[in-house]
């Protein structure tokens, strides 16, 4: 009798323990259905609450909330933005788990590393770990439902499939190339340009604060490619050069990881041309850094990239995504910051010059 | 006092952090050697100088030809090709193959049957993780009807590695189990496949290659994305037989397409494809009938 009030005892100490410690932690090296992301970012919130905040921006076509984790230190000065989404495509499940990993990791490493810290404090970064939340949950129906693409509006009438690829669907010449007008085709551009509740959620939050954008990345798989504008082979962005060398160089920072090759282009060159992409749409803005990423892997595996390997892709991923957020932040942070030391410099030699005369 | 100005004025620099900053305004690019079709995009939100073209297919009419740049598709498209071409004639549950890098590409029109290319790429043997430069030919045929590319390729390092007492213990003990075997969804949707059932993953894969051998064309990119249902079947030779159910994924239409096929395999014959059907679209994405 002893023994099993002592078991008891044991038990209710540790669930007591539990309780002050908190829930079991997180685990973001496996796939999470919508549910748990969502309460997972309520977590985020609750943790870090002077850092991260949700702002609901949207609803999908079956009415459903499209959230996003806004995570800046405040300053009270006007700050820039990156911009990230995972998700618009709903089979490719790493790319929301990519986001969260993201998100763990800046929070993370803010309060020791002083680059990191410099970069939320000029910075706020806006994070949808699950754009296309309708599709998303119907991938996770069942076996059969598993590689859904689109989301779930119905299409016109006379149509007898659901779904509108969303990254085919965004004012970008829309309709133009690598689109199909059927609407069963997985790369069905929808009824117009902004047909979708979804694309229409991402437009109207970004267009009220474009002129803060410095990057606008979209996580995708699979592919193992940084794509960068125009899914239009007869159109280049401005700043096509600039947008190679940094996507080479966030190419080297992915490779230095763990080996893995990532290929740098334009969709047309490297991979298919398409239109109506969400990348195209935000460089059409005129935010300068915009990449689409295609993670792991090269098509062993596809879609269903086997959870041991979310670590891996997770961390050359990120160092990729850092290496294009500190270059946009480093441009325009630092660039400010030499003209501010330049501007001392004359000033003080004007004061030298004069100061003499004063004296 | 002049002094006492310069420092105030070194304190105030220094405390006002960075100031509100300008983004670089959009310069035109003058590297047009990128493609010389590119138009450059003008600068500034409101104008766009957009080239309004016909709603066209996934390729641009002109292929590239001559020296390709190993990165973009039409080398990658092909190199996939040679992928199935190994797999198919020298695959097996225990040897499976994947394009690791492709080093250097040509292409030339071949008078009117179609377009060659020649590849130099590294193979990667997935099972003994061995790496090897190869060279191989690919050719498209164009004509009235769709036909199959003609892939040769030079491998031979790749194929030295002895997998045939893997194969003889994997023959053996399908040969002779009770029942008949049968699995599911591999991998499933977290990417996990049990280890008893990698080798009906391989022989999936094997089964499935000779049809996107079959299927590829230059405007398609084949990869396996799940078996969806795999079963032996009785038989009364020496041959291991399946049904088998998969799933292809093309990278170009993002499409999922299914084929059903009856296939046999054995280590001195390999696979052997005795049916193959490809199943109609999308069964399940149907909107029920009489939705207002």
């Amino acid at each position: 009798m002893l023994n099993s009030a002592g078991l008891s005892f044991v038990v209710l100490l540790s669930t007591v323990g539990a309780a002050t410690t908190g829930r079991a932690e997180y685990d973001y090296y496996k796939y999470h259905p919508m549910t748990e992301i969502t309460a997972w970012m309520n977590q985020m919130v609750k943790e870090n609450p002077s850092v991260v905040t949700i702002a609901d921006y949207g609803r999908s076509y079956e009415n459903r909330t499209i959230s996003l984790l806004k995570i800046g230190l405040k300053t009270g000065l006007k700050k820039k933005a990156v911009w990230m989404d995972c998700g618009i495509h709903a089979r490719e499940w790493i790319a929301p788990a990519f986001c969260q990993y993201f998100v763990r990791q800046i929070l993370q490493t803010y309060k020791t590393d002083m680059k990191m810290q410099r970069m939320l404090n000029n910075m706020d970064f806006y994070v949808t770990p699950v754009l296309n939340v309708d599709g998303y949950i119907y991938s996770w129906k069942n076996s059969t439902t598993r590689l859904w693409r689109k989301n779930r509006s119905p299409g016109a009438a006379g149509c007898s499939c659901y779904g509108t690829d969303l990254n085919r669907n965004f004012d970008a010449n829309w309709g133009t190339v690598g689109v199909s007008d059927d609407c069963c085709s997985n790369i069905y551009c929808g009824t117009k340009a902004s047909s979708e509740p979804e694309t229409r959620a991402v437009t109207d939050f970004i267009r009220n604060l474009k002129d803060e954008f410095l990057c606008f990345l979209t996580i995708h798989s699979y592919g193992q490619l940084l794509l960068i504008p125009y899914g239009h082979p007869n159109i280049m962005a401005p700043n096509y050069n600039e947008l190679m060398e940094v996507g080479l160089g966030a190419a080297e920072a992915i490779r230095r990881v763990h080996g893995k090759e990532y290929v740098v282009g334009t969709s047309p060159a490297v991979l298919y041309p398409n239109s109506g992409s969400s990348r195209d749409w935000a460089r059409m803005q005129g935010i300068p850094f915009t990449y689409t990423f295609e993670l792991r892997d090269n098509g062993t595996f596809g879609f269903e990239l086997p959870q041991d390997q979310i670590q891996p892709t997770c961390e050359e991923a990120y160092s990729g995504a850092l290496h294009i957020i500190s270059y946009a932040h480093d441009m325009t942070f630092n660039a400010a910051a030499a003209t501010a030391t330049a501007t001392f410099w004359t000033a003080l030699l004007a004061l030298g010059v004069t100061g003499v005369s004063l004296m | 006092m002049g002094l006492r100005i310069v420092i105030a004025l070194a304190v105030f620099m220094g405390v006002r952090g960075s100031p509100a900053s300008t983004i670089r305004p959009e310069t035109l690019t003058a590297d047009m050697s990128a493609h010389p079709n590119r138009v450059p995009e003008i600068a500034g939100k409101a104008q766009q100088t957009i080239v309004k073209v016909e709603v066209v297919g996934a390729e641009e009419d002109v292929m590239a030809t001559g020296e390709l740049n190993p990165n973009h598709y039409p080398a990658q498209r092909a190199a996939k090709v040679v992928q199935h071409y190994l797999t198919t004639r020298y695959g097996s549950p225990y040897r499976l193959f994947g394009v690791q890098k492709v080093h250097s590409g040509n292409a030339e029109d071949v008078a009117d049957t179609g377009r060659k290319y020649q590849l130099e790429i590294s193979v990667h043997e997935i099972i003994s993780n061995v790496t090897q430069t190869c060279s191989a030919e690919v050719f498209f045929p164009r004509g009235e009807t769709q036909s199959s590319p003609h892939v040769q390729a030079s491998c031979e390092e790749l194929l030295k590695t002895d997998t045939k007492a893997q194969e003889e213990a994997l023959y053996q003990q399908y040969k002779t189990n009770q029942g008949l075997l049968s699995s599911q969804r591999l991998p499933d949707s977290y990417g996990h496949i049990e280890p008893d059932m990698k080798p009906f993953w391989h022989l999936g894969i094997l089964a499935s290659s000779f049809i996107m051998l079959n299927e590829s064309t230059e405007n398609t990119l084949y990869n396996m994305a799940q078996v969806a249902n795999i079963t032996q079947l009785a038989t009364e030779n020496e041959q291991l037989k399946f049904d088998c159910h998969t799933l292809l994924h093309d990278m170009v239409s993002q499409e999922i397409i299914h084929w059903k096929m009856l296939f046999t395999w054995s280590p001195g014959e390999g696979v052997k494809v005795l049916q193959k059907e490809q199943l109609p679209h999308c069964h399940h994405c149907e909107k029920p009938p009489n939705t207002n």
